[in-house]
C-alpha cells in the first residue's frame, strides 16, 4: 500500500533542526519547546502509521511512499523512497517515543547551558536522520540515515568540544564509524555487481539466484558495517569516550537507538544471512564476543556512564547475537532491542539526574547512600535495574532469556558454546548492574561537603518514571500471545516448527536465575557488606586493570593502527617532497647543464633515485596485476 | 546566434571596460567586474536551457576557417560535459570575485590588472572546453597559463614567484608533449585524405597501436599533469599555497578539470585502443592518487596545502571513474568535476577568509573558531563534509556512482578506492578539530565573523552543494546521455549483474 504521510516523519524534525539552526539566536527562547513539540508530532504520525497498519491484514500492512528519482545511472535506479513495515514501526515508535521523552527531560537537564538551542536543533536532525535509518527503502537511502546519524552522534558528542578530550572523543566516534561505513559501501556494490539492485525488495526478491559467495560477502561487509555503528567488536572502542556527550545523548543515541542499527541492519537483510550460514555465523559469534568483552569492562568502570556504557555494548551483543541466530532469534533480537530502549535509557537518564544533583560527578566511588535524596531516580533505576538483569516479571527477563534460549538450542557445539557464553554474560551483568546500585544509591554517603544531592525536577523525572513503566510492563506485554513474534513474522519469517530442544524455557530461566543471584549475591559482598574505599585500589589484578583500560581496546588500536598510520603518513610527506618532487627538482637540475649532471653522479644521489625507481616499479607492477584482478 | 562566441567576447569587453576606466573612476573596477561575470553566467544559464540533453552531437556549433593552409578552424561546440564545465567555470566565477574583493589590494601590478587577468581566463576557460578543433583547444590549454601564472605571482603569498615558475614549467612540459602528438596526428590525417584538426574527423586515423600508444601518452602526460595524477602532482600543493583563495579555486575547481575533460574528449575519442592498453597503469595511478593524496592531506601542516592534497585524492576518484568504463563510473566522474568544483571553492574560500583574518595559514595556529566566528565555523565544517563525501550533500553522489561504476568491472581497485573515505574523515576532521574545537587559542580571541558580503558569496555554493546532494537529477540527466555514448563508442557495455551474467551463460 503507498502512504502520502511516511515523509512528514523525516522532514519534520528536519525542518525543525534547520530552523533553529538557521533561525539562530532568535529562536533561543522557544528553540527547546518547539524542538520538543515537533518530536511529540513525529511520534503522532508513527502513532497514526501504526494504526492503519493495525487495521491491514497480515501480508498488507508495509506501506510505501515514492518520492521522487535520486540516482538513475544506466541500471543504477536508486528512489527516494521510504518504507514503513512490522519491522521499522518499531522503530519508528521507539525512536519517536522515547526520543520526546528525552527532549522533555533536555528542557530541564540543558535549562543552565548557554547553547541549549543548538543541543535541540542537533537532537530534531538526529531524530531525523534515525527515521531516514529505519524509514530507507534501499540499502543507499539507508546509508544516508546511517552516515546522517552518525553526523548527528559526532555533533553531540562533542558538544562541548571546547574540551579537547571530548573533541577527540567525537572525532574517534565519526572515524570508527567511517570504517564501518565502508562495509556498508563495499555491501551495497557487491550488492548492485551481483543482484543489479539495491533496494531491499529487490535484494530480497534476486538473493535466491545469487551465489552463496557473494551473498557472504555482502553478509561480512554488512556485519562489519554493524561493528562500527553498534559498538560491537572489534570497531567498539568509541563507545566508552562517546560518553564526553550530554547525558541524554547518551541515553537516546548511544543506548537505547542508534547504536542498535546495527542489529536492525542485521535483521532487515534477514534475506542474506539466512542463504549465507558463514556470514550468519559471525554475526552470531561477534555478538558472543562483544556480550562478554563489555560485561568484563563494565565490572571495573567507577564512572557511572563508563559503566552504562559498557553494560550497552554488551546488551547489544546480546541483540546481534540474537540476529546471528537467524529465523528463530530475529523476533527475539528486536524484543530485546526495544525493552532494552526503554530500561537503559531510563538508567542513563538515572545517572544523568544523579549527575545534575551531585555538580556532574560521575565517579561511583564518590556517591553511595543517594536513595534517600533521590527516591524517584532510586525507584525508576532500581525498577531498570530488576529489569536487565532478568528478574522476572520485569522486561528483561523476557527478552535476554530468550535469546539465551535459542543460542542454548542452535544446536552442536556452536549452540553450547554461544548459549553458554550468553549465560555466563548474564551473571555478570547481576554482578555489574549491582555494583552500579549499591555503590550509587546504597551504603554510606562518600561524596564531599560541597555536594548537596536533591531530587530532580519533574521535568526530569516524569519521563524516567514513564521509561520505567515499560521497563517493568514490556517484555510481558511483547510476550503475550508471542505479540512481537507475530507481529514481525511477515518480515523475518520466523521457524515454522519447533525441533527437539536442548533447553527448555523452564530450564534457561532457572539456570539463568541461579547465575544472577550469584552474581547479584557477590556483589553484594564486595560493595555492600564491605567498605568501598573512595580512592579505587590500585593492588588489583592484572584482569582487573585490564578492565579498567577497556580490555587494552585502545592500546590494540593505537599500536596497530594509530602509530602505523602516522608513521605512514610521515613517512608519505618526506617522500613526496625528498623523492617525488626531488626527482623533478633533479631533472630541472639534469636541464641545466651538464657540469650540474656529473656533479649530481658524484653525490650518490641517482643511486638512490635508481633504487627507488626501481622499487617503484617493482611495486607499481603488483599494484597493476592486483588492480586488473 | 552565436552562443559560444559570445559568451567568450563578453569577459574580454568587460576586460576592456576595466582597462579604460579613468583612474577616477577606479572604484568602480571591481562592480564592472562582477557585473560582467554575472552576465556571462546568466548568458551561459540562458544558453544551457536550449541544450537538447537527449542529442548526443555537438551543440551551438560554430565553425569557422582560421588557418586554412593547416586545416586549422575556429570551431566551437558543446557537449554535456563541455556543457557542465562551462557551466561550472562562468558559476565559480562571480562568487570567486565577489569573495575575494580584497585578494588584489597590495599584489604587484594593482587592482586593475587582477581583474583584467581574471576576466581574460574566463574568456579561455570558455574556450577550452568550448574547442572542437584540437589545435584550438592546444591554444587556449597553453594560453590559459599566462594569466594564471601572472595571478599567482603577482597576487600570491609565500613563495609565488618560485610556485609560478613551477606550475607555468610542469604545465609547458606536458603541453608539449601533447603538441607532439597533436601535430603527429595532423601528418597522419594528411596521409588519410585531408589535413584537419577536426576532433570528430581525427577520431577515425588508422595507425598502428605503436603509434596510436605514443600518442595517447602525449595526451595523456599532459592531463594528468594538469589533473593531477600521480606521480605528476607535485606542482599543484605549492601553487595553490602561493595563489590567492580566489585563483586557488579557480586553478583547483576549473583548471585542473580540463585534465579530466581531456582525458574524456580526447584520450578516450581519439585513441580508443590505446585506452584499453594502458587502462589498468592509469587505474593504477588513480587508486595510489585516491590514497597517497589522502594520506599526504592528512599529513599537512598548511591549510592550504592540505586542500589542495584533498584534491589529488579527489582527482584520482575521478580518472578512476572515467577508466572504469561504465555508464555509472562516466557519469559519476562527471558529475564529481562539477561537485568538487563547488565543494573545494567552498573549502578554499573559508580558508582564505580564516587566513586572512588570522594572519597565518597553519593549522596550529588556529583553535575555538566554533565559539568565537560560528558562521565561518560553520562553513568551513559544511565544506568539509563535502569534501568528505558525507550523504546527502553532493559529492556523496558522484563519489558513490564512481566507486560502484568501478566495482563491476575493477573490484579490487574500487576496494581500495573506498578506504579512501575512512581517510577523508581523517583529512577533514583534524582540521576541523584543531582549528573550529578545543579553547579558543591566543590571536584568535578577537577574529571577526563572516560579513554580509562573504555570506552572500558562499551562500550560493553551499545551496548548491545541499540541493544537488538530494536532488541530483537535472545535473544527471543531462550527463548520463553523453557519458553512455562515450562508454559506447569506445567499445564497452556495462557489465551485468552476476545474477543475470550466469543465465546469460
Amino acid at each position: 500500500m503507498t502512504s502520502q504521510s511516511l515523509v512528514y516523519l523525516v522532514a519534520l524534525p528536519l525542518f525543525g533542526s534547520a530552523l533553529l539552526l538557521l533561525g539562530g539566536k532568535r529562536t533561543n527562547r522557544w528553540g527547546h519547546l518547539f524542538a520538543t513539540a515537533i518530536s511529540a508530532s513525529a511520534f503522532g504520525v508513527g502513532l497514526y502509521q501504526f494504526s492503519v497498519m493495525l487495521g491491514q491484514p497480515d501480508s498488507q500492512r508495509a506501506l510505501t511512499q515514492k518520492l521522487f528519482s535520486w540516482i538513475s545511472v544506466g541500471t543504477f535506479q536508486v528512489d527516494a523512497g521510504l518504507m514503513v513495515d512490522q519491522l521499522s514501526i518499531c522503530f519508528v515508535l521507539l525512536i519517536t517515543g522515547v526520543g520526546t521523552l528525552i527532549h522533555i527531560y533536555s528542557i530541564a537537564y540543558m535549562s543552565h547551558d548557554l547553547d541549549r538551542r543548538r543541543f535541540f536543533a542537533y537532537l530534531n536532525f538526529f531524530i531525523a536522520a534515525m527515521l531516514l535509518l529505519v524509514l530507507g527503502d534501499s540499502y543507499l537511502n539507508l546509508y544516508v540515515g546511517w552516515e546522517g546519524v552518525g553526523l548527528a552522534s559526532y555533533l553531540l558528542i562533542g558538544f562541548w568540544n571546547q574540551k579537547p578530550t571530548y573533541a577527540t572523543a567525537a572525532k574517534k566516534a565519526f572515524v570508527a564509524n567511517r570504517v564501518g561505513d565502508m562495509g556498508l559501501s563495499l555491501a551495497i556494490m557487491i550488492a548492485f555487481a551481483t543482484l543489479g539492485t539495491v533496494s531491499f525488495a529487490g535484494v530480497k526478491e534476486h538473493a535466491g539466484q545469487a551465489s552463496t559467495g557473494a551473498l557472504t560477502a555482502i553478509g561480512i561487509m554488512l556485519l562489519v558495517a554493524a561493528t562500527g555503528k553498534s559498538a560491537q567488536f572489534p570497531l567498539q572502542a568509541w563507545l566508552g569516550d562517546a560518553m564526553a556527550g550530554p547525558t541524554p545523548v547518551s541515553a537516546l543515541i548511544h543506548a537505547a537507538t542508534m547504536v542498535t542499527a546495527g542489529v536492525y541492519l542485521i535483521t532487515r537483510s534477514n534475506f542474506i544471512f539466512d542463504a549465507a550460514p558463514t556470514a550468519q555465523l559471525a554475526v552470531a559469534i561477534i555478538g558472543a564476543i562483544t556480550l562478554l568483552f563489555g560485561a568484563v569492562i563494565g565490572m571495573a568502570k567507577d564512572d557511572i556512564k563508563k559503566a552504562l556504557a559498557a553494560s550497552t555494548m554488551s546488551q547489544i551483543g546480546y541483540m546481534v547475537l540474537g540476529a546471528g541466530l537467524g529465523p528463530a532469534g530475529y523476533a527475539f533480537a528486536i524484543m530485546h532491542l526495544l525493552t532494552h530502549g526503554f530500561f537503559k535509557a531510563g538508567m542513563f537518564l538515572g545517572a544523568g539526574s544523579v549527575m545534575h544533583g551531585m555538580n556532574d560527578e560521575v565517579n561511583m566511588r564518590r556517591f553511595g547512600g543517594l536513595r534517600k535524596f533521590m527516591p524517584i531516580t532510586f525507584a525508576t533505576f532500581g525498577l531498570g535495574y530488576l529489569a536487565i538483569i532478568g528478574v522476572p516479571p520485569f522486561a528483561g527477563f523476557y527478552s535476554k532469556d530468550k535469546i539465551i534460549e535459542v543460542a542454548f538450542n542452535a544446536g552442536g557445539i556452536k549452540g553450547i558454546t554461544l548459549g553458554a557464553a550468553a549465560l555466563l554474560g548474564a551473571a555478570i551483568t547481576a554482578f555489574y548492574m549491582t555494583r552500579v546500585v549499591i555503590l550509587t544509591f546504597a551504603g554510606n554517603k562518600r561524596w564531599d561537603e560541597k555536594a548537596h544531592p536533591h531530587e530532580s525536577p519533574i521535568l526530569m523525572w516524569a519521563p524516567m518514571v514513564l521509561l520505567a513503566v515499560g521497563s517493568v510492563a514490556s517484555g510481558f506485554l511483547f510476550t503475550r500471545g508471542d505479540a512481537l513474534r507475530n507481529w514481525l513474522a511477515p518480515v523475518v519469517e520466523p521457524m515454522p516448527v519447533h525441533e527437539a530442544e536442548l533447553m527448555s524455557p523452564a530450564v534457561v530461566s532457572i539456570l539463568a536465575l541461579a547465575l544472577v543471584v550469584v552474581g547479584v549475591g557477590l556483589a553484594i559482598i564486595k560493595y555492600f557488606l564491605s567498605e568501598v574505599p573512595v580512592v579505587a585500589p590500585t593492588d588489583v589484578t592484572v584482569f582487573t586493570r585490564a578492565a579498567r583500560r577497556d580490555l587494552m581496546q585502545d592500546d590494540f588500536n593505537e599500536a596497530v593502527f594509530m602509530r602505523p598510520g602516522q608513521a605512514i603518513t610521515r613517512g608519505l610527506v618526506k617522500t613526496d617532497v625528498a623523492v617525488i618532487d626531488g626527482a623533478v627538482r633533479a631533472v630541472a637540475r639534469l636541464a641545466r647543464g651538464s657540469g650540474n649532471v656529473l656533479r649530481t653522479t658524484q653525490t650518490g644521489f641517482v643511486r638512490s633515485y635508481a633504487m627507488w625507481i626501481f622499487l617503484g616499479a617493482v611495486g607499481l607492477v603488483a599494484a597493476i596485476w592486483m588492480v586488473t584482478l | 546566434m552565436n552562443w559560444l562566441t559570445t559568451l567568450m567576447a563578453l569577459p574580454l569587453l568587460g576586460a576592456l571596460v576595466i582597462a579604460a576606466l579613468p583612474k577616477s573612476m577606479s572604484n568602480k573596477v571591481k562592480p564592472v567586474a562582477l557585473a560582467t561575470t554575472l552576465v556571462v553566467a546568466g548568458a551561459t544559464i540562458a544558453m544551457a536551457v536550449g541544450f537538447q540533453r537527449d542529442n548526443v552531437d555537438m551543440q551551438f556549433v560554430e565553425v569557422h576557417s582560421w588557418i586554412p593552409s593547416f586545416g586549422i578552424s575556429y570551431a566551437l561546440g558543446v557537449d554535456a560535459i563541455a556543457l557542465v564545465l562551462i557551466l561550472l567555470s562562468v558559476l565559480l566565477a562571480p562568487i570567486v570575485v565577489l569573495a575575494g574583493w580584497n585578494e588584489p589590494n597590495g599584489g604587484r601590478w594593482g587592482v586593475k590588472t587582477f581583474y583584467v587577468l581574471m576576466l581574460v581566463l574566463e574568456t579561455m576557460m570558455i574556450g577550452v572546453f568550448a574547442a572542437t578543433d584540437v589545435f584550438l583547444f592546444y591554444v587556449f590549454f597553453e594560453a590559459m597559463l599566462i594569466p594564471v601564472y601572472f595571478l599567482i605571482g603577482g597576487y600570491g603569498t609565500g613563495e609565488r614567484a618560485a610556485a609560478a615558475v613551477k606550475f607555468l614549467l610542469y604545465s609547458l612540459f606536458g603541453g608539449l608533449l601533447m603538441l607532439v602528438s597533436i601535430i603527429a596526428l595532423y601528418v597522419l590525417s594528411g596521409e588519410q585524405g585531408g589535413h584537419t584538426f577536426d576532433t570528430f574527423a581525427l577520431s577515425h586515423l588508422k595507425m598502428s597501436s605503436m603509434t596510436e600508444n605514443l600518442l595517447f601518452l602525449g595526451f595523456f602526460i599532459a592531463f594528468a599533469i594538469k589533473a593531477p595524477v600521480w606521480p605528476f602532482h607535485t606542482w599543484l600543493p605549492d601553487a595553490a599555497a602561493a595563489a590567492t583563495p580566489g585563483t586557488s579555486v579557480l586553478l583547483l575547481g576549473v583548471l585542473d578539470k580540463v585534465g579530466t575533460f581531456g582525458m574524456i574528449r580526447y584520450c578516450l575519442t581519439l585513441f580508443p585502443n590505446a585506452t584499453k592498453t594502458f587502462t589498468p597503469v592509469i587505474l593504477t595511478l588513480a587508486v595510489i592518487s585516491i590514497i597517497y593524496g589522502a594520506f599526504l592531506a592528512i599529513g599537512q601542516k598548511d591549510i592550504k596545502r592540505l586542500i589542495a592534497f584533498t584534491s589529488i585524492s579527489h582527482f584520482g576518484f575521478i580518472t578512476m571513474g572515467i577508466f572504469a568504463m561504465t555508464s555509472q563510473g562516466h557519469s559519476g566522474a562527471t558529475l564529481y568535476m562539477f561537485n568538487h568544483g563547488f565543494s573545494t571553492a567552498a573549502l578554499f574560500l573559508v580558508a582564505g577568509w580564516m587566513i586572512s583574518r588570522r594572519g597565518s595559514s597553519k593549522i596550529a595556529d588556529f583553535g575555538g573558531l566554533q565559539r568565537v566566528t560560528p558562521v565561518m565555523a560553520w562553513t568551513f565544517f559544511i565544506a568539509g563534509m563535502s569534501s568528505l563525501a558525507l550523504p546527502g550533500l553532493s559529492s556523496f553522489v558522484s563519489e558513490f556512482l564512481v566507486l560502484v561504476g568501478t566495482y563491476t568491472r575493477y573490484p579490487v581497485a574500487a576496494v581500495i578506492g573506498t578506504f579512501g573515505i575512512v581517510l577523508a574523515a581523517l583529512y577533514i576532521l583534524i582540521p576541523v578539530q584543531k582549528a573550529l574545537h578545543g579553547p579558543v587559542t591566543a590571536g584568535n580571541e578577537a577574529l571577526t565573523d563572516l560579513n554580509l558580503r562573504e555570506k552572500i558569496a558562499i551562500a550560493p555554493v553551499l545551496a548548491v552543494i545541499v540541493a544537488l546532494g538530494f536532488y541530483p537529477s537535472p545535473l544527471l540527466n543531462v550527463i548520463n546521455p553523453g557519458a553512455a555514448h562515450t562508454i559506447a563508442n569506445a567499445g564497452f557495455t556495462d557489465p551485468l549483474p552476476q545474477i543475470n551474467g550466469e543465465v546469460g551463460k
